[in-house]
């Protein structure tokens, strides 16, 4: 009963919609600029996906709690110090926890702060909504973003590679894709996965 | 590493655009026409080769203090103060200048090249003059990209191109993109 009265909430559509409708990569196509690089493998992409989450949340949350006393003229730069300040976290975090990540992804993780999602959902949302709203569409905004990430990478790892999280999935004699792991074949990638995303929930563009 | 080198390199088999994919938000946003393709590419080249040259002088300063650590803050507050004052400057004295190309500059500062170009060359221990053909070279050869994105898709939509209706606008550019840096891939090894 519980389950059923949730579905009409406030949280759950700002859940729903940020994973599906409003998926900010498929629909919007933001945030390509610091993703697709990292995309060759699994755990990259999965590092690259919940710190982008966290820094989202976070400063959503933070733009949030202090939406009132923001000057509206600056507000920009005190999006991007508020950000900034996230993201370092996340690069010393990555560092001092996950050397050999924090060393493929390399400057990739800094360029976070100039991930579209971040900001747009800074500026979409988050000034004109409490804290706790903000918390939850930071968190779809990163989980949409992560899922993308996610089915790319998988896609590449295997047929790049022939592995999924480093453990051998394809036979050894499959001749790998070695384009695949190179910057054409996330291209070709995303673009096919956002056509088939697109297709499903029947979002097209009109030119 | 010479400086011609370096300047061709990053124009063409370490093109920042088709192999470093970056700056992809605004390569996709503003390439449906040639004409403001340029007017975006000539802003980025300017923003990034100035901010190259400034933050250089600013990393060292951080690194003689052991601050190393809040590069990116300081990085980023660079970017957004000199593209604003380049922004009050260009609005001021060059007004022709300005209208053409003067609503690209404020979408600059959330563009992934300019921040890049400046952890770029902390990565690879850069000396200054490597740092300046590198920031200048590289944001030519992103604007080389956005030209010839917005030429291929200006000719698609001149001959109304059958393009599927899932893949129709910011889709189609993908594959567009694929196409393009896979060619790019044949410049692999070029050196002088």
């Amino acid at each position: 009963m519980k389950l059923i009265r949730l579905r009409y909430t406030k949280w759950y559509n700002i859940m729903k919609d940020g994973i599906s409708r409003n998926n900010p990569v498929v629909v919007a196509v933001l945030g390509i600029c610091s993703s697709l690089a990292v995309t060759n493998k699994v755990e990259n992409a999965i590092a690259m996906g919940l710190g982008v989450t966290f820094v989202v949340m976070a400063s959503s949350a933070a733009v949030a709690a202090i939406r009132n006393f923001i000057p509206p003229k600056v507000r920009m730069v005190t999006y991007m110090v508020i950000i900034s300040t996230f993201v370092i976290a996340v690069q010393m975090f990555l560092a001092a926890y996950f050397p050999a990540i924090s060393k493929a992804l390399g400057a990739y993780v800094g360029l976070i702060i100039t991930n579209c999602i971040v900001m747009g959902r800074a500026e979409a949302f988050a000034v004109r909504n409490p804290v706790r709203y903000s918390l939850i569409d930071g968190f779809a905004s990163g989980m949409g973003y992560t899922f993308v990430l996610l089915m790319v990478s998988v896609v590449r790892e295997l047929l790049a590679f022939g592995t999924l999280l480093n453990i051998q999935i394809m036979p050894v004699t499959f001749p790998t894709w070695a384009v695949m792991a190179l910057a054409p074949g996330g291209f070709f990638v995303l673009g096919l996965f956002i056509w088939l995303i697109r297709e499903w929930i029947h979002y097209y563009e009109t030119v | 590493m010479n400086l011609t080198d370096l300047f061709v390199s990053s124009l063409l088999n370490n093109n920042i655009a088709f192999t470093f994919i970056l700056g992809m938000c605004p390569l996709i946003a503003i390439s449906t026409n040639v004409k403001n393709a340029k007017g975006m590419g000539i802003a980025v080249v300017i923003v990034v080769t100035l901010t190259g040259i400034i933050n250089y002088p600013i990393y060292l300063l951080l690194k003689a203090t052991n601050t190393t650590n809040l590069a990116l803050l300081v990085f980023i507050i660079t970017i957004a103060a000199t593209v604003q004052i380049l922004e009050i400057f260009i609005e001021k004295y060059l007004p022709k200048v300005y209208s053409s190309f003067g609503i690209f500059l404020p979408l600059i500062t959330v563009n992934c090249v300019v921040l890049a170009v400046s952890l770029f060359f902390v990565n690879r221990n850069y000396n200054f003059l490597q740092t300046a053909t590198f920031s200048f070279a590289s944001s030519l050869g992103w604007m080389m990209a956005i030209i010839i994105v917005a030429g291929v898709r200006e000719k698609m939509a001149a001959i109304q191109s059958d393009v599927p209706r899932g893949l129709v606008g910011k889709g189609i550019v993908f594959i567009i993109l694929g196409i393009l840096s896979l060619a790019f891939l044949g410049f692999t090894g070029l050196s002088f």
